[in-house]
């Protein structure tokens, strides 16, 4: 097992150098440049601006300001915010606890609900609860995040004035942060219904976050499932008169979620992808927003650095969902 | 659902304040999230809202709701008669916030003012680079390092600013965001403790909110400066909402969640008028949404051919189509909210007959040309895509064909720059200080050619009018201004489309307040009604 762990740990450092390269060089060969967007149409004289390059230290040589930013890497820092002039880390884990929280919620609830509507429709399988799901699946993998978003608001903060419209808890709690979580820090404020409206402003927006990957996992459940159910292994189990509980829960179920639990993790990129959006409709002070709105201005420090956090982070749910596979499936341990 | 976690959180916010039920609290659901809290090193509109507006005050100031100047930290000031001496007065006891992390220790001196200025102007300055990449943009941007030659602290109450040129819209620059007064003090302070970068975090100004808390991309807290120099204000507490996405902002202003919001969506403003227990305010913006010949290119060093051209152009369909009447027709380069502007000057009228004849008389056959079309919304233009199509398609009804192109942002702005260019541009302008030289020195005097000229444009009598209007009374300038406005007519280096006309829903509850004509946002002498 700790061969394993290793081997895999030692993937990632040039998975690493790589990600640092791609996300240095994405935002670069971009059009456009920081100092002209901050000028905008007031324009910036070429004397001033030649300043403003060296300033920024971009009048240096391209693989100069690579290795300048490696070895800040190395040290820890990753630069400093054109827009905000606030350091890149410092923004990234004040903002990056919402988006995390967010995930979190929307993760669970498209586990929660994914798998078993998965597995009931594949035991089911033609029956109207199977043909139900699959269809509501369908239509919730094709939709567009922004359109549903609006939606809901529109129907439940508008019409029925269920839910708040947006923002993570009501204006009128004032507490200081201290986990960043919102669940949590509502909790130790002390102060009454803090929690109940931070979970309240939390709805909305897991729901839609929810949606791309709770149908894709309810799919890859019910098609996992149907395979497995269609084994030899099964067939004699049932032959042998186990409760059916029992053959679906534990012999099938376990060797099913394989898939799933890749299709889980996978889903993990498309999830930050999905808070880009989420968090632009619900005002949620995560990360998506922020790094959007540092693609337009070309901020190039906080592009690079706010890519290459993300990417760690989508490396490191992969390889947790590669050790879950040896805890799920022994075999891939010994391989 | 909804009711109960009002209540619940209106019983805590009362448990918090300790009784103190009757706090007023104005939230406004802003656009954005400011850069910083330090105005001078940024230029965006939303960072001055919750910056310069609330936290500071600057020597001069605008009247509320017009470009008028009147006096703000300066009592009053005088101009040598060679117009390069300004000495201001400073209004005594004016005391900075005191806060949970600076308490003054005196009101406010020269020190503030020289230090204000210093730290943009001077390299030696401590505060000159106290965070990356601090370029003090629109202290350069408006020439200010050319501009002086010495501020010099007079006595305790008394600064002079010494310039190197009569400059009659200097003390209009003083009005603007980045010259907002920070105090030495604190400053020093911060720099004692080696926490300079806090000056831009958490900002001490004079102004009529302190600064409590900001929560990046989702809360500002403010609260009203018991000891402001014009009086407290009516209400307690300001909140800023930051809600970026323009129908959330309304559903939020609908669902009572804040009192007032910008920029709505103009296909929206209909259903908001129409909403009882809502306001819609509306101005025009200082602004101009233009299209610029290259007046360095055949034919259109012509102006017989620019103001043909000008004529095929249908401007009321565009403001239909492409600002939905959030907007109205331009015919004068500066917008009619600002003084001086022009009344008398008459528009070229739409008339395709008389375009077409105008072009065979000057012998232009078969004229092919680009129109450039910008990338992104901008106040004076909001789809110039749209925009660009509209008027390839009334060129063509005069049988010019044109061809529409588009760049990045950044590099539209750059290309469009070129003595060469070719093609006419859409472009505009939003002013700075509500002087009109900033809009006709910037865009159509000979030194911008090459720059922010983007017609290429360099007229003798036009610039001779500019520059001499650059000194004087307020009088004797604008009566330049107004000549200067009729000569750009009749050379035609642009077709003026559009100023916007801004729209601000706010609830019926929200009295005092007023529309910036600058497009800044500022809740001083806001009250709520019960």
């Amino acid at each position: 097992m700790l061969r394993f762990f290793f081997s895999r740990v030692l993937v990632l450092v040039p998975t690493f150098i790589g990600v640092s390269i791609v996300a240095f060089a994405f935002i670069r060969l971009l059009p456009g440049d920081p100092i002209t967007l901050i000028a905008g149409e007031r324009g910036v004289s070429a004397e001033r601006y030649a300043e403003l390059q060296a300033e920024f230290g971009y009048d240096r040589s391209i693989v100069v300001q690579y290795l300048d930013y490696l070895f800040g890497l190395v040290t820890g820092d990753f630069g400093t915010s054109i827009t905000t002039k606030r350091p890149v880390l410092q923004e990234f884990f004040t903002l990056f606890p919402a988006t995390l929280e967010l995930a979190f919620c929307a993760m669970v609830i498209a586990i929660v609900l994914g798998i078993p509507a998965g597995v009931f429709a594949a035991v089911k399988r033609g029956s109207w609860f199977d043909q139900t799901v699959m269809g509501a699946a369908l239509v919730g993998y094709s939709m567009p995040i922004f359109w549903w978003g609006l939606l809901l608001i529109i129907f439940f903060s508008g019409v029925l004035q269920w839910t708040p419209v947006s923002g993570r808890i009501s204006l009128l709690y004032f507490f200081p942060q201290v986990t960043g979580f919102m669940l949590i820090d509502s909790l130790l404020s002390g102060q009454d219904g803090a929690f109940t409206s931070a979970l309240s402003h939390l709805i909305l927006p897991s729901v839609v976050l929810a949606t791309i990957p709770l149908a894709v996992i309810a799919r890859q459940t019910r098609s996992a499932m149907l395979e497995v159910l269609g084994e030899d292994y099964v067939r004699t189990s049932r032959a042998k008169g186990l409760a059916p509980r029992r053959v679906i829960g534990i012999h099938a179920l376990r060797n099913a979620l394989i898939p799933v639990v890749t299709t889980i993790g996978l889903q993990v990129g498309v999830l930050m992808a999905g808070a880009i959006l989420t968090e632009t409709i619900f005002s949620w002070p995560g990360i998506g927003k922020w790094m959007v709105d540092s693609v337009f201005r070309r901020d190039y420090p906080v592009v690079q650095g706010g890519l290459l956090l993300i990417a760690m982070i989508i490396m490191f749910v992969n390889l947790v969902v590669d050790l879950l596979y040896g805890v799920i499936n022994p075999r891939v341990r010994t391989r | 659902m909804k009711s109960m976690t009002r209540l619940l959180a209106a019983t805590a916010l009362t448990l918090a304040l300790g009784g103190a039920a009757s706090a007023k609290t104005l939230v406004y659901c802003s656009e954005g999230s400011p850069e910083g809290f330090d105005p001078a090193l940024y230029t965006a509109g939303t960072t001055f809202d919750a910056s310069s507006k609330p936290v500071y005050n600057r020597l001069v100031q605008f009247v509320p709701g017009t470009t008028e100047l009147e006096p703000g930290l300066a009592e009053s000031w005088e101009v040598s008669d060679d117009g390069l001496e300004y000495t201001f007065k400073l209004r005594p006891d004016v005391q900075f916030h005191s806060t949970d992390f600076f308490t003054p220790s005196r009101p406010l001196n020269a020190d503030d003012v020289l230090f204000s200025f210093n730290r943009q102007w001077k390299d030696d300055n401590p505060f000159h680079s106290y965070v990356d990449g601090a370029s003090w943009e629109y202290f350069n941007g408006m020439s200010m390092p050319d501009l002086l030659k010495s501020i010099e602290k007079v006595d305790d109450l008394t600064v002079k600013f010494t310039l190197n040129r009569p400059e009659a819209p200097f003390v209009a620059n003083l009005a603007m965001d980045f010259a907002s007064i920070m105090s030495k003090e604190y400053a020093d302070q911060l720099a004692e403790a080696g926490n300079e970068s806090a000056l831009n975090q958490q900002p001490v100004g004079t102004g009529p909110f302190k600064f409590v808390a900001y929560q990046p991309d989702a809360v500002i807290r403010y609260q009203a400066h018991p000891e402001y120099w014009k009086g407290q204000q009516a209400i307690d507490d300001l909140v800023f909402a930051i809600t970026p996405e323009t129908s959330v902002r309304q559903q939020r202003l609908l669902a009572g969640e804040c009192q007032i919001m910008p920029y709505p969506n103009p296909a929206d403003v209909e259903s908001l008028k129409s909403n009882d227990s809502l306001e819609v305010m509306e101005q025009e913006g200082l602004n101009v949404g233009y299209l610029a010949y290259n007046t360095k290119v055949e034919p259109f060093d012509d102006p017989k051919v620019r103001k043909a051209l000008n004529m095929a152009i249908n401007k009321e369909a565009i403001i239909d189509a492409v600002f939905q009447g959030a907007g109205q027709v331009a015919k004068n380069p500066i917008p009619p909210t600002m003084w001086s502007y022009n009344e008398a000057v008459e528009d070229d009228p739409y008339d395709p007959e008389a375009a077409k004849q105008m072009l065979d008389e000057a012998g232009v056959e078969d004229l092919s040309m680009k129109i450039w079309a910008m990338p992104v919304a901008r106040p004076y233009n909001p789809n110039a895509r749209r925009m660009a199509e509209l008027i390839q398609n009334d060129l063509s009804q005069v049988g010019v064909t044109a061809e529409v192109v588009s760049y990045e942002w950044g590099e539209y702005l750059e290309r469009s720059k070129a003595e060469d260019r070719d093609g006419a541009v859409l472009l505009g302008w939003t002013g700075d200080n509500g002087d009109p030289d900033n809009f006709l020195a910037v865009l159509l005097g000979c030194d911008g050619v090459g720059g922010s000229n983007r017609a290429q444009w360099c007229n003798e009598e036009f610039n001779d009018l500019i520059m001499k209007a650059k000194s004087g009374s307020q009088e004797e300038r604008a009566e330049l201004y107004e000549e200067a406005q009729v000569v750009f007519k009749r050379e035609a280096p642009w077709a003026t489309i559009a100023h916007s006309v801004v729209h601000m829903p706010m609830s019926e509850n929200v009295t005092g307040y007023k529309m910036d004509p600058l497009g800044g946002h500022s809740f001083e002498g806001v009250d709520l009604s019960e």
